[in-house]
């Protein structure tokens, strides 16, 4: 028997609880029976034509891909910005400063929710909007961008500018033609994590909402009818495969990125 | 090198870099939680502590509710939604960071060098998938007439359907542990791998098995992973609405969700607030009084 | 003729800390020069400060007769090769050496010779399209070269160029640094800690000691007449012995502990000197042992061999002499026929009174 035969079985029926329920989805997504329950009933494609005719999803999903996009842009450049002041010098308050931007990771999602749904509706007195939904979104996509694009900076070496600058280029140059090929990388996967991230957050959308829906406030809508229950499969088999695959191509751009400068990967994305 | 207070241009200039990202947290960060911080203490007449008070006086939200007597043998005690939301919270922290440890060290000593990052990006998937969509998803699996039912019913195993899977706090236990699971299994892993694997043969060159070397060497070294997972999972879950909300039931409601309605139902910010401000003081106390249990291996670190 | 850098009462501080304590230096065009001393002296402070990559904080620095305030480093006639070397990674070999050429006004037919002639320079000749991020240790440092060299710069500075690669290839690459100075003609300012690194390869050398200039001489001079103890101990071995000066004149008269009296010239204190108490510096290589059957008519001193240090082409010995606290440190050559003594052995020291060196207190 190999090493940590026992370990890894654990791992793998570890592995296999993990990935379960997502399984599930595909399989009663083309399921034509109306029970999420065994045994399957036969192959069908109706609920997924089912999703084609429903407007408020098609609304619900517009909102949140133009938020999501919006939310990633403004995140990924914030993220640049934090990650570059993060990675050099020293300065007084680096690490405090640095620390309540990071600090949205680690606060239960509802009291920033509350905090903003406060300042929003009953101190200001702004109408929820897709605009609200964009800034508390930046707000906790910020640090994970800053995350991912931690790593990009730190790889860099400190004389690539100054090397840059030395034959010729001035500051914006240097970043333009030298820092910022070898961060794209980490630029692209942090912007498609963000997005990620936006379209799939639930609970300070649902505060900030008001009119507006996004998708997963779409979703939720549905949870008292179970007549429903096969298209939110149909769904989620379709959001599922699209986070995945643009999970696969983050990753597979903070490889390549990391390739390209020759660096050791030291494993995963945070 | 540098003298007190003193900044290099290079370091001016990363200081106005992160001044965006800064203030942007200050403004809709800090300053907004300030905004609640000022909501709970205000009443109709400015500044009152009415707010606080009805925290802790209304049953639901921490003292519970006693019924029966102690004479008459029947005195039972319905916790408030605090202490039960902060049962829960520990449970799931516990089964996750359990659960989760095995998988850490699986493949921090057992995986090959070049696929480990093939193993944290595996486990990680689950997680960037919509999290409403998991909770619908363990919804149908533990149901009445859901996915593991009917499977143990038509293969046979069972007549009816287990009942004690759904709406209630197991149930909560259940999804939320699948959900923070790479939020456990990342920081344990750092950990384990900055051990320096030469302790290790030290401890067995001097007599140490396996298993005690794990538990004399490996374990208390990686005690700040398993500090920072702890963390990761219990504070976020504390502020979990949804999941109670779709797979708790009545009986596995938490503190998040009267936190929710008396936000958005029932329209009383200022006990909301309070209500809030508690809730994160209490998480604060549990979480310092762990890292203080735990700081005798966290100190040895540096 | 004219300097073609001009440093005066160049001062540089970060917050309190005091890198650079006013600088006065000129460096000719054409010639090699190097800055050593030991970490933390400034000698790469002062050498970003030539680039631009640093202020000064008084003080003027002129580079061909034009002031470099306020001049940023991408505008200056100079170029760096950095320690690290800088290469970027994600551009190839003949991308990165074209790197600055990018605001060039020629066609890119004419860059792409230049680019061509610069890798030949540096013996890199067809490695254009290699990727840069490949390369070995060596061959990255020829890519820096060559990326800087091929912008023409009337100074070329290099931080510390040789101190990442092994010992084969820093001494290959020493012989091919002086032979492109050489070639190329231009001047190269070299920062080192390594003295070998910098006796070998310079036209001048300025030794820098806590942010001050030291001595600033060629490298016979600064070998054979430092002028302070801080600056022989640092150049090369010397043997240090407590003496005093007893007389002054046309001929210094010198006593030294364990050999007695001499008259030195003048030349033998560069640092000038007073009566009194001072220190002497004499090189291992001037002294030398008297093997049994040998005569000789310089002045000896009696020793007892107190370590031997084979080393195949060389023995090393420490002789303790009497009136001396420390042993005499010296090299033998291992010639045909010579001994090698033993420890204890008794033996004569021979030495020179013309390689003293009074080197102050």
């Amino acid at each position: 028997m190999t090493k940590g035969w026992g370990l890894r079985i654990y791992a793998l029926i570890y592995l296999l609880f993990l990935f379960a329920p997502i399984i599930l989805l595909p399989m009663f997504a083309f399921n034509s029976g109306k029970i999420i329950a065994f045994p399957l009933q036969g192959f069908s494609t109706t609920w997924f034509e089912q999703l084609w005719t429903r407007t408020e999803l098609h609304r619900a999903v517009q909102n949140s891909l133009i938020i999501a996009v919006s939310v990633a842009a403004i995140s990924t450049v914030l993220g640049i910005c934090a990650a570059r002041a993060g990675a050099l010098d020293d300065y007084p308050f680096k690490r405090s400063m640095i620390g309540l931007v990071m600090l949205p990771l680690v606060l239960p999602e509802i009291i920033l929710a509350v905090a903003l749904l406060v300042i929003i509706a009953k101190v200001l007195g702004i109408a929820p909007s897709v605009w609200t939904i964009i800034m508390a979104h930046v707000l906790i996509c910020t640090p994970y961008a800053t995350a991912i694009l931690n790593g990009a900076f730190q790889n860099l070496d400190k004389s690539f500018e100054e090397a840059a600058m030395d034959l010729g280029e001035n500051r914006w140059g240097a970043f333009r033609l030298v820092t910022l090929p070898l961060v794209m990388p980490g630029i692209i996967s942090a912007f498609l994590i963000a997005f990620i991230i936006s379209l799939d957050e639930f609970i300070i959308a649902f505060f900030l909402s008001g009119n507006v829906t996004t998708l997963p406030v779409y979703i939720y809508g549905l949870r008292r009818q179970s007549d429903d229950l096969p298209i939110i499969m149909a769904l989620g088999t379709i959001l599922v495969t699209m986070s995945v695959a643009l999970l696969i191509v983050a990753e597979f751009f903070r490889r390549r990125g990391m390739r390209r400068a020759g660096i050791k990967d030291s494993g995963g994305l945070l | 090198m540098a003298g007190g207070g003193f900044i290099s241009t290079g370091g001016r200039r990363s200081l106005m870099l992160l001044l965006p990202p800064f203030l942007y947290a200050i403004v809709l960060m800090a300053v907004p939680l300030g905004a609640v911080v000022a909501i709970s203490f205000s009443g109709p007449d400015g500044f009152s502590l009415a707010n606080y008070a009805a925290v802790f006086t209304e049953p639901i939200n921490v003292r519970g509710v006693m019924r029966g007597t102690w004479a008459a043998g029947d005195l039972s005690w319905t916790p408030g939604l605090l202490p039960r939301s902060i049962y829960v919270s520990v449970m799931v922290t516990v089964a996750t960071v359990v659960l989760a440890y095995p998988v850490a060290y699986f493949i921090s000593f057992v995986v090959p060098p070049q696929r480990k990052s093939l193993w944290m990006f595996l486990i990680t998937i689950p997680f960037w998938t919509s999290y409403l969509i998991r909770i619908f998803l363990w919804k149908v699996i533990l149901g009445f007439s859901g996915v593991i039912n009917s499977a143990l019913i038509w293969v046979g195993l069972i007549d009816e359907p287990l009942t004690f899977i759904l709406y209630n706090a197991n149930a909560v236990i259940i999804t939320l542990s699948h959900a923070y699971a790479p939020f456990a299994i990342l920081p344990i892993f750092v950990a384990l791998e900055k051990i320096d694997r030469s302790l290790l043969e030290a401890a067995q060159d001097l007599g140490e098995n396996r298993v005690t070397t794990f538990l004399r060497v490996t374990l208390p070294l990686s005690v700040p992973g398993v500090v920072a997972a702890v963390l990761i999972v219990f504070i976020p879950t504390i502020g979990d609405y949804v999941t109670p909300e779709l797979v708790g039931g009545s009986g596995g409601l938490l503190i998040a969700n009267r936190i929710q309605a008396l936000f958005l139902q029932v329209n009383d910010p200022g006990l909301g607030a309070a209500l809030s401000i508690v809730t994160m003081a209490a998480v604060a106390l549990v979480s310092l009084l762990f890292v203080f249990t735990c700081r005798r291996w966290l100190r040895s670190r540096t | 003729m004219k300097p073609l850098i001009s440093l005066r009462g160049v001062q540089k501080y970060y917050g309190d800390y005091h890198a650079l304590r006013g600088i006065d230096l000129d460096i000719m065009p054409g010639e090699f020069f190097s800055l050593l001393g030991p970490s933390g002296c400034g000698k790469t402070t002062l050498l970003r400060t030539i680039a631009g990559f640093e202020d000064v904080t008084s003080g003027t620095l002129t580079i061909d007769g034009k002031s470099m305030k306020g001049v940023a480093a991408n505008l200056r006639p100079t170029n760096m090769v950095f320690q690290s070397y800088a290469i970027f990674p994600h551009l190839s070999v003949a991308q990165n050496v074209g790197f600055g050429l990018r605001t060039d006004s020629r066609s890119k037919a004419d860059k792409a010779r230049a680019v061509v002639e610069a890798l030949e320079m540096v013996g890199l000749g067809g490695y254009g399209v290699r990727a840069a991020h490949a390369l070995s240790g060596g061959q990255r440092q020829r890519v820096a070269l060559a990326r800087a060299l091929i912008l023409k710069p009337k100074v070329l500075l290099l931080d510390e160029p040789l101190s990442a690669l092994d010992k084969k290839m820093r001494e290959q690459m020493q012989v091919e640094l002086i032979r492109l100075q050489r070639n190329v003609g231009i001047t190269f300012i070299l920062v080192t800690h390594d003295q070998e690194e910098a006796l070998v390869m310079s036209d001048r050398i300025a030794v820098m000691f806590e942010g001050s200039i030291g001595q600033l001489d060629d490298p016979e001079t600064l070998y054979r007449r430092p002028n302070t103890r801080k600056v022989a101990e640092f150049i090369g071995k010397m043997n240090i012995l407590p003496g005093r000066v007893t007389g002054m004149g046309d001929r210094i008269s010198v006593d030294v502990a364990g050999l007695g009296a001499s008259a030195i010239a003048p030349e033998q204190a560069p640092g000038g000197t007073a009566m009194g108490d001072t220190m002497i510096g004499i090189r291992p290589e001037t002294l030398a042992i008297l093997f049994p059957g040998d005569t000789t008519e310089r002045r000896t001193v009696d020793g007892v061999v107190d370590e031997v240090v084979y080393y195949g082409d060389m023995t090393y010995y420490d002789v303790k002499v009497p009136g001396i606290d420390e042993p005499l440190n010296l090299s033998m050559k291992n010639l045909i026929g010579r001994p090698v003594l033993d420890v204890g052995a008794q033996t004569k020291v021979i030495w020179d009174e013309r390689s003293l060196v009074v080197l102050g207190r």
